[in-house]
């Protein structure tokens, strides 16, 4: 199995026990122990999902090759990367975005835990996929409909039809969206009618309400203002008890503050997966260190 | 991944290299001046120079100013660039490096004021000679870390760590000769005391100068030494990532 070469230890060993443990999905960290200030040198961590040699193709274009990556369940995990190394696209095979266009095809797995299910896999159905794992993008999308109606969206989608229940959800969903104090008093009001980190908020809500096991955020920030990313920045900081979350990000400080374990891609491949403190101050690979320090390779 | 010289100025943006590669060159800078101004303390305690030895104390100014100017250099570098990685590791280990060179200056000052007290007095042909070989040995050390440091030369810097030891040997060895003298005729305690306390100083130095060898293999290899033993030590440059 090819992992990227720095902490092939931690990584790599994460990835083959899960491989043998699947039921259970439990896999021990070594992290590597001559770090001082994190030698806890065995730290048990489940898994939310495991990649395994996945990759994509747009028709003839190959644009992700062969990942391997394993996602921590309740911890940050950053992609990062120049523009066109993958990391929006591999970001959108795990609630199979890609499925809307046609030639589009997935080769390997991604494997959902606990269930073990593989989310690229033919069988499985893309909606019951996107129950589970909620999507925020680079700019605020909210529907033209009232800030309930967004929040509540998909639980109407879902079939929910108690009106008390889903006040409770969609009351929930905004709290944890750091965003219930502001927009309690104008539920009823147009989502277009908030700014634009407001927006951006309500989206994660409603990805939120849905009670998803994984988030997917791409690029969240990057059309807010430092005051609505610092927000947003917290918010992915709390959410982190209740949901693992992969984001996408072009801001190296973002993943830096943000993320617990961070990826490094290029042209399509993973070069570099360690956790984020090592990533950022001590790469194993020379392309991340040219790429977070700015130097051209 | 190591630190390479090569590797130093390559950043999209010159200005950010410039700012590096000028942090680097004015910590060498201080080095060179602070290496000067302890071999120059060192000759007048072993000429008795007064003039020489004032020139020293004169000096010192400079090197509390060039720690802060660097120390300012530093803080800039951090706030306007955020520096990753080896960038981090190289603003960093020059922050903690000019703290323990401007502390050897101060060490430096202490031995020339030792060189006055010598040239003053009476007992000017009582030289302090037996820390000679001492400062020999200090000097050395600083010499070969600033050299590690401007070749960014985690073997060196190593070697350096090692010769910590004789330095403490030397000094031990010191003060025992010196207590023997000061029981063998009181009339030299106070002479004996002030051997005692140049003695002190070029221990410090020596271990200052570690301290910067320290610097120099986190700065290369990202890893932490300090309070680490020889052998890891060892083991953990050696070996690959």
């Amino acid at each position: 199995m090819e992992t990227p070469a720095m902490n092939r230890d931690a990584c790599g060993d994460l990835a083959d026990e899960a491989h043998n443990r699947r039921d259970s999905a439990t896999v021990k960290v070594r992290i590597d122990a001559s770090s001082r200030g994190r030698a806890k040198a065995a730290a048990k961590l489940n898994l939310k999902a495991e990649v395994k040699e996945l990759s994509f193709y747009y028709g003839d274009y190959q644009a992700l090759k062969g990942i391997n990556l394993v996602v921590p369940e309740y911890k940050v995990t950053a992609l990062i990367g120049a523009s066109g190394c993958g990391k929006s696209t591999f970001l959108r095979c795990f609630n199979r975005m890609h499925d809307l266009y046609p030639n589009n095809r997935y080769k390997g797995e991604i494997t959902l835990f606990p269930d073990a299910i593989n989310i690229v896999g033919k069988k499985v159905e893309p909606l019951e996929i996107r129950m589970r794992i909620g999507m925020v993008f680079q700019k605020p999308n909210p529907f033209p409909k009232s800030i309930y109606e967004n929040v509540a969206y998909g639980l109407r989608v879902r079939g929910v039809r108690r009106r008390s229940m889903i006040d409770d959800h969609v009351e929930h969903a905004l709290q944890q969206a750091g965003l219930w104090d502001e927009v309690k008093d104008r539920l009823d009001k147009s989502g277009l009618d908030l700014s634009g980190g407001q927006q951006q908020r309500v989206c994660i809500a409603r990805a939120l309400a849905t009670e998803p096991e994984l988030l997917l955020l791409d690029e969240p920030t990057s059309a807010l203002d430092p005051i609505a990313t610092a927000k947003i920045e917290e918010l992915i900081s709390e959410l982190k008890d209740t949901v693992t979350v992969l984001i996408v990000t072009h801001n190296m400080q973002q993943a830096a503050r943000v993320s617990d374990y961070t990826a490094f891609m290029h042209l399509g491949k993973l070069i570099e997966y360690a956790d984020t403190e090592t990533l950022f101050t001590n790469p194993g690979e020379k392309q991340t260190e040219d790429y977070i320090t700015g130097r051209y390779g | 991944m190591d630190t390479d010289r090569e590797n130093l100025t390559h950043h999209i943006s010159k200005s950010f290299n410039r700012e590096l590669e000028d942090l680097r060159n004015r910590v060498l800078r201080m080095g060179g001046v602070v290496e000067s101004q302890l071999t120059d303390s060192l000759n007048a305690v072993a000429n008795a120079n007064e003039e020489l030895a004032h020139s020293v104390i004169e000096h010192d100014y400079q090197l509390n100013e060039m720690e802060v100017e660097i120390d300012e250099e530093c803080v800039l570098i951090l706030a306007r660039r955020q520096p990753a990685a080896s960038d981090l590791r190289l603003v960093f280990a020059m922050m903690k490096t000019i703290t323990d060179l401007e502390r050897v200056g101060d060490e430096a000052k202490k031995i020339a004021k030792l060189a006055l007290k010598l040239a003053e007095s009476k007992l000017a042909d009582q030289r302090y000679n037996e820390i000679a070989t001492l400062g020999w040995y200090a000097s050395d050390m600083l010499h070969q870390v600033l050299d590690a440091l401007a070749r960014l030369d985690p073997e060196l810097a190593l070697e350096i760590c090692k010769k910590e030891q004789v330095v403490d040997r030397e000094y031990k060895a010191i003060m025992r000769q010196i207590i023997t003298y000061m029981m063998e005729d009181p009339r030299t305690i106070s002479r004996s005391l002030e051997a005692a306390w140049a003695a002190r100083a070029l221990e410090r130095i020596g271990d200052h100068a570690r301290n910067i060898a320290e610097n120099v293999i986190y700065l290369v290899k990202g890893k932490d030494i300090r309070h680490t033993d020889m052998e890891k030590v060892q083991d953990s440059i050696h070996r690959p990532k």
